[in-house]
């Protein structure tokens, strides 16, 4: 395998078929996910740097040293195995893992330049501008509008309120199903709803990233269509990150795709950075064993 | 080779069914037990409070106070100072309670945590007459007569600042369990939405566990209302009390009312209509905490923020 790598490494056309069918073709035959993230340009900017990011909960060593730029208005996807730290890394990206007192990051988040975790940074802060989605969805037990309007409120939106949460439903294209019924319980949706209204509820307090921890994986394949569709709109606006289980799924929707893999070691479960390219690269032409097993479904 | 049988027995071991017959009588005396209890105590409550109303002089029942001994029965007196002795009570354990379990449930490290929590069990375990005396002792000397030098040592305000202390852990555990139960994910919501810890227990915790929480209020109200030692010990009036709303006055509630009188510590048992008007301030307490209760099962109802 060390000569295929040897023979693509260098190659900047990662679409060119004959070097896609000589370099592997058993990969050709059996790649499934029909890509259509592309092969982005670099003309992003860098809005978030990962430098040899290290996790632990208490003495155990979750997530070894990654490292990735995430750049500006593109879908970015962590995928890989249970276990290998994609949720741990997205979590330290807005300084989730704070809530967990035993959980503890080393290395460098930096964000526009400044480092999230330097002394000072107030972690309300950073999610003000750093919004997430949930694996499940999570509205609050209140009705459709103050889902909405509860981030505003709390950061003490001094506009239309009726407004932006219009604005908001809408962009999460979810204002049509529930314009007549803003005052039922969130709880009265369908789960594909919900999770939109959550989209709606983290855009709302105008964030500029938008991270979301598997945010399909709990829906029908029709609501996860619809959410797909929703993140291709709303990168135009924000910087997407996005955790998935669901390969297909990276391949659709992202426009650079990270391959996390785990290491067992006297019993603890290490997770790291495999390979970081756009997606097309990752799902045609990976450099690395373990992404093409893993991409093409004979990981473990 | 084995043979199958002509047909197959499915009838079982009659001696377990009957087994579990017997069980299930035997549960079934044990539930409607409790019933009959309830029954017979309304019942013989009732009999006697009937007795007292159908006999009493209507005028004696609005007088200046509750002197049983000389006939003067003024319900008022005992409805007063219960609700002057169970407000002074909630005014203590409500902020303490509810801010100890936030403090717990939300701010404690699992270390705090550990060891508070028994802590506060242990405190709710004290008997009341032991927090009686310590009112009596402690609170009216120390505390009450410190702020008001005019004050007596029987206060309604140390009676109740005892009953505070009495329910405060009841209040605490209560809501911090309720709170506990709220589930993570509706936490992580908000703090992803860029919401401090205070705005989130305000916004999101506190509405979502606002059952529990209202639960834990009813039942310290309904054990204030209850309380006896306490209220008997440092509130002092045992023979009787003057109507008054002055927490810095002597004051008899509907509880220390029954004990003094059911006890004989002002000799009245079997005399003249006092008895009877001890069944009768029974059914009345009995109302008033059912009251109480269906109210606050109604409130609850109309404010929960139901999760799942």
């Amino acid at each position: 395998m060390a000569d295929r790598i040897g023979t693509t490494v260098d190659s900047v056309d990662h679409t060119r078929p004959e070097t896609l069918e000589d370099a592997s073709p058993s990969l050709a035959a059996t790649r499934s996910p029909r890509v259509t993230g592309g092969t982005p340009s670099d003309e992003h900017a860098v809005i978030l740097e990962l430098s040899d990011v290290n996790a632990y909960y208490g003495d155990f060593h979750a997530v070894d040293s990654v490292s990735l730029p995430i750049r500006e208005k593109e879908v970015t996807a962590f995928i890989g195995p249970s276990g290998c730290g994609k949720s741990t890394v997205i979590r330290s990206i807005n300084r989730m893992n704070d809530l967990i007192p035993t959980a503890r990051i080393e290395g460098a988040i930096t964000y526009h330049g400044v480092d999230l975790y330097a002394p000072g940074v107030d972690p309300v802060e950073v999610r003000r501008r750093i919004g997430m989605v949930f694996q499940k969805p999570n509205p609050f037990p209140k009705s459709i509008y103050d889902n909405v309007a509860f981030g505003p409120k709390i950061s003490k939106y001094s506009g239309d309120m009726d407004e932006l949460v219009e604005r908001s439903l809408t962009r999460a294209a979810l204002w049509d199903e529930v314009k007549d019924k803003l005052s039922d319980s969130a709880y009265a949706l369908s789960g594909g709803q919900q999770q939109r209204l959550c989209i709606a509820r983290a855009i709302a307090t105008s964030p500029d990233v938008l991270l979301m921890d598997e945010p399909a994986s709990a829906l029908d394949p029709i609501a996860t269509l619809r959410i797909e569709e929703l993140m291709y709109e709303l990168k135009q606006e924000y910087t997407i990150v996005i955790v998935t289980h669901n390969m297909q799924q990276a391949a659709r929707v992202s426009d650079r795709t990270a391959f996390f893999s785990v290491d067992v070691k006297e019993g603890q479960r290490t997770g790291r950075l495999v390979e970081f390219a756009d997606t097309a690269t990752i799902f045609t032409n990976p450099q690395h064993d373990e992404t093409e097993d893993y991409i093409t479904g004979r990981f473990g | 080779m084995i043979t199958q049988p002509a047909s197959i027995d499915l009838t079982g071991d009659p001696k377990r069914r009957s087994r579990e017959r017997t069980i299930r009588s035997i549960f079934l005396v044990a539930g409607l037990m409790s019933v009959a209890i309830s029954a017979l105590i309304i019942v013989s409550l009732a009999g006697e409070a009937w007795r007292f109303v159908s006999q009493v002089d209507v005028g004696s029942l609005w007088t200046l106070g509750w002197f049983p001994r000389r006939g003067f029965y003024d319900i008022p007196t005992l409805l007063i100072a219960t609700l002057v002795i169970a407000g002074t009570g909630m005014l203590v354990a409500v902020p303490l309670g509810l801010g100890a379990a936030s403090y717990l449930s939300e701010y404690a490290t699992p270390r705090n945590r550990r060891w508070m929590k028994p802590a506060l069990e242990i405190l709710a375990g004290i008997p009341s007459v032991v927090l009686g005396f310590w009112a009596l002792t402690f609170i009216s000397p120390q505390v009450v007569q410190r702020f008001f030098s005019s004050a007596k040592p029987f206060t309604m305000l140390a009676a109740g600042l005892g009953v505070g202390v009495l329910v405060t852990p009841l209040v605490a555990t209560v809501s911090e369990d309720a709170m506990r139960a709220v589930p993570r994910s509706l936490r992580e919501a908000s703090y992803g939405l860029g919401a401090n810890k205070a705005s989130t227990v305000r916004t999101v915790v506190f509405p979502a566990a606002i059952s529990g929480i209202a639960a834990s209020l009813i039942l310290a109200v309904s054990r204030a209302i209850g309380e006896t030692m306490i209220v008997f010990m440092a509130a002092g009036a045992v023979g009787g009390a003057l109507r008054t709303f002055n927490p810095l006055e002597p004051g008899q509630t509907m509880t220390a009312a029954i004990a003094s009188l059911a006890t004989g510590t002002d000799q009245v048992a079997g005399e003249g209509l006092a008895f009877q008007s001890l069944f009768f301030v029974g059914l009345l307490l009995f109302v008033l905490t059912l009251a109480l209760n269906v109210l606050s099962n109604r409130i609850v109802r109309r404010f929960r923020e139901k999760y799942e």
